[in-house]
């Protein structure tokens, strides 16, 4: 600590171990590192005993054994015949697909709060200041369950939509919304449907080249060249025409109703619709007041430069305040995104299947593997909660501010 | 100026002599109206979405007022006691069956707890209120902090019952501690905390047990036992919640403490912790509690559940709570650091007497946000098959013939809860920001 060696080095003394600012360290480090393999090894020691004494092992085995038992929805092929590592992967599915889901729905939520919270229209900042409140102070378990409750008693049994003169149609003859879920056409993948889907592909690649060029114009001569239009055609007409000049191989199958239950098209189930919704409403309310605090902490006078150097409105939001705003907003964002992600985990509440559903549920349950499975839900998680955070945190270093 | 000698002779066609009184401003510009111009109808597409706003309140009030005015109560003697009862009543109109929840409200209250004994928790939560005030309002005398430091054994005694010396004893343990404490810390802070906490782990272990069974065979005085599984309903929510809380603060300030610190080891630790506790969901911890925590134990030992989801709860709570501290460390500039170690104060000493006090204050509302959030997470006991409020509703109370079918009632009652609750406590956070705000701003 001090600059002055008043005291010649005395040599070395066990007293300066714990005295000496220079060892100090060291010896909290050791001391600090015993103790915690100490305490690992207490564990492990405790752990295998017990499991001796219960007669169990630890072995990853049941993984491959047949899983018998069948998961709704699942975004790949499977049967009850399948494992149970490859039910696990349905689980793992299922819950990017909640999580993808809750995340868009809850990101449009939370700006379109955020921004009418600040908007000068009173009633309308009133009603999303109570949306933001009441959401965010009752727990997001409560939200789940009654969210399931309104899908369960407001949509219709699936029996009514049938009969020569149903009790319920199909709204535009596309959806019907029944107790177990949404009833959507699905689309049809007839032979050649690959080109249009490469061809939409294509199209979209086209658009990241267009608004970079468009940009590198701007850049260069000043001239603006149009934004939206063409982005629009870009996206629509190139998978349109291929579709037709290919001669329609893209289908429609609609839903109908059979004999018992609706054949053709696809179900959204209902637990998946009330954890969507949910997830996404809560996490909403918390994204809300991530984008307000950003608006707010963007001073007033780059408005107001921005209008003096004759920027009109828009352009105003979109070059000068959410650049800078955007710059508050997205860490908080990318950690409710990742609370998100991890409440989904609550679907094991009402009955929508995914990794806590699954592999720490079913196979939990059948397999008595608790310990293993436990294990492996947590690491899963831990593994997409990083990517997530990864993701995000490479996002956010591509927009803060490039300081020299 | 000189133009009035100049044009004195000449004489004006007209001269007001004297003020025109004031007139009163247009209408649209006062009062009322101006306010509903300005706020409501500034535009065309502000004025449609006025309109718009309008009508989803006037939805969502036909939906709620009718179901809360119509409620049907009931009193105890006569019902209605099950649902269709409540149907009769209304005779087709619109309205809740509120007499689920009078009919109802111990078990949803205080879960399976002994029916005569429900003063007990009821005089601990008012006990909680009283013991929280002085720490929530620092310009209360110091004094009845005393009161609070001796709460959580009072409550611990009235919760679970038996001899009344276990707590005193744990209370005399940690008189000890703190005594080893106050002789180790002018040494150094660490070893005292250190020394605190072997006296309090030794006598807890060897000395309580032998104790309180000689003391209670001379002098007892008993509450009747109660078993963590009675305890359930929304006290158990708070137990958990106000439990996990409080211990996780300490624990926590040590890991943004040791995230920190310059020593890898020990900031490795910290850092492989936190992100491992932050990177899982909630419920996976509580199913570590429920079913893998038991192997971890040693042979023999019967840790209760609620120990057991407590531990676990409290690890989660912590590893957030470091983060919103780390944040608060960050945020500190960089010269408090530098004038503590230009005064010449060791690193324990400038935490406590510098930094932390004003990390922590950064902190609080973070911290505040955690807790309330933590607080709605113990909902999720209940998958775990502790019935806390959500687990009382969904597993005892749907389930019942009388009572099957009554979700809006009983969520919305959680819900109401919950919110008064937590919305008070983040009003509370947002007060107490204010008063601590020294930046004159």
């Amino acid at each position: 600590m001090s600059l002055i060696e008043d005291r010649p080095d005395s040599g070395f003394t066990l007293s300066k171990l714990f005295n000496d600012s220079r060892y100090r360290g060291y010896t909290f480090q050791v001391i600090a590192g015993i103790a915690i393999i100490a305490l690992i090894a207490v564990l492990i020691m405790n752990a295998t005993a017990n499991l001796e004494r219960l007669g169990k092992d630890i072995s990853f085995g049941f993984l491959e054994q047949p899983a018998g038992y069948d998961i709704y929805p699942k975004l790949i092929p499977y049967t009850s015949q399948s494992t149970h590592l490859h039910a696990a992967f349905v689980g793992v599915m299922n819950t990017l697909l909640v999580a993808f889901l809750g995340c868009i729905a809850a990101t449009f939520f939370g700006v379109v709060a955020g921004v009418l919270r600040l908007s000068n229209n009173w009633l309308l900042a009133k009603l999303m200041a109570v949306y933001v409140e009441v959401f965010r102070n009752v727990p997001v378990l409560l939200w789940i369950l009654l969210i399931m409750q309104i899908v369960a008693i407001s949509f219709a049994n699936p029996l009514d939509f049938k009969g020569d003169e149903p009790a319920e149609t199909l709204l535009w003859g596309m959806f019907a919304f029944t107790t177990l879920g949404i009833y959507t056409p699905a689309p049809v993948w007839n032979p050649g449907s690959g080109i249009v889907v490469g061809v939409f592909i294509a199209s979209i690649i086209a658009m990241v080249f267009y608004a970079k060029y468009r940009r590198k114009v701007l850049f260069d001569t000043g001239r603006m060249l149009p934004g939206w239009p063409v982005m629009l055609a870009l996206f629509f007409v190139p998978a349109i025409l291929a579709h037709f000049v290919m001669g329609q191989p893209v289908g429609v199958d609609y839903p109908q109703m059979g004999f018992f239950k609706f054949e053709g098209g696809a179900l959204i189930g209902g637990p998946l619709i009330a954890l969507w919704l949910a997830l996404s409403l809560y996490t909403g309310a918390f994204i809300a007041e991530n984008v307000r605090a950003g608006i707010l902490a963007i001073s007033k006078g780059q408005t107001e430069a921005a209008a003096a150097l004759g920027l009109r409105s828009n352009r105003i939001m979109s070059l000068v305040v959410l650049p800078q705003a955007l710059r508050v907003i997205i860490p908080p964002v990318i950690s409710q995104f990742l609370n998100l992600t991890k409440n989904s985990s609550l679907a094991a509440f009402i009955g929508y299947q995914e990794i806590t559903g699954t592999l720490m549920g079913v196979t939990l349950n059948q397999t008595g593997r608790s310990f293993e499975a436990v294990l492996l839900g947590m690491l899963i998680y831990l593994t997409i909660s990083l990517l997530i955070s990864f993701g995000g945190n490479m996002y956010n270093s591509s927009v803060k501010l490039k300081e020299r | 100026m000189a133009d009035l000698s100049t044009n004195a002779g000449k004489v004006a066609p007209f001269v007001q002599t004297e003020i025109i009184p004031q007139s009163p401003p247009p209408v649209t510009e006062t009062g009322i109206i101006k306010w509903v111009r300005e706020n409501l109808f500034s535009s065309i597409p502000n004025g449609l979405m006025t309109l718009i706003a309008l009508y989803v309140i006037f939805q969502l009030l036909s939906l709620v007022v009718p179901w809360l005015m119509n409620g049907v109560w009931g009193t105890e003697g006569e019902g209605p006691n099950s649902l269709d009862e409540c149907r009769q009543r209304l005779e087709g109109a619109t309205g809740g069956c509120f007499a689920v929840i009078r009919e109802r409200w111990q078990q949803l209250l205080f879960g399976n707890y002994p029916k005569d004994e429900l003063w007990r928790p009821t005089v601990t939560f008012f006990g909680l209120i009283l013991a929280a005030l002085p720490v929530m309002f620092v310009k209360l005398p110091a004094k009845l902090r005393l009161f609070t430091l001796v709460f959580p054994f009072v409550a611990f005694w009235l919760l679970w019952g038996g001899t009344i010396w276990v707590p005193i004893l744990f209370f005399g343990a940690v008189i000890l501690g703190y005594i080893a404490y106050s002789k180790l810390v002018g040494n150094s802070f660490f070893l005292g905390v250190l020394g605190f906490l072997a006296v309090v782990a030794l006598t807890a272990f060897f000395l309580i047990g032998p104790i309180s069974s000689v003391l209670n065979g001379i002098i007892p005085i008993e509450l009747s036992g109660v078993e963590s599984r009675q305890i359930g309903g929304f006290i158990l929510n708070f137990i958990l919640g106000i439990t996990c809380v409080s211990l996780s603060i300490p624990l926590g300030i040590v890991l943004a403490l040791g995230r920190q610190s310059d020593l890898p080891i020990i900031k490795g630790i910290c850092v492989v912790f936190i992100e491992f506790i932050r990177g899982v969901p909630l419920i996976t911890l509580l199913f570590v509690a429920s079913v893998m925590l038991a192997y971890f134990l040693p042979p023999n030992a019967n840790f209760d559940i609620m120990i057991r989801v407590i531990i676990m709860i409290t690890l989660f709570a912590a590893a957030y709570i470091a983060e919103a501290i780390r944040g608060g460390l960050a945020a500190l500039p960089k010269g408090q650091y530098e004038a503590a170690d230009a005064l010449g104060l060791d690193y324990w000493q400038a935490m406590r007497l510098i930094i932390l006090p004003q990390a922590l204050k950064i902190s609080i509302p973070s911290i505040v946000n955690i807790a309330i959030g933590l607080f709605k997470d113990t909902t999720l006991v209940s998958i775990i098959s502790m019935v806390d409020l959500l687990g009382m509703i969904q597993q005892r109370i749907f389930n019942t013939t009388e009572w099957f079918g009554v979700y809006w009632e009983l969520l919305g009652f959680a819900a109401f809860l919950f919110f008064i609750i937590c919305y008070g406590i983040s009003q509370y956070s947002q007060w107490l920001e204010r008063q601590l705000a020294t930046d004159h701003r």
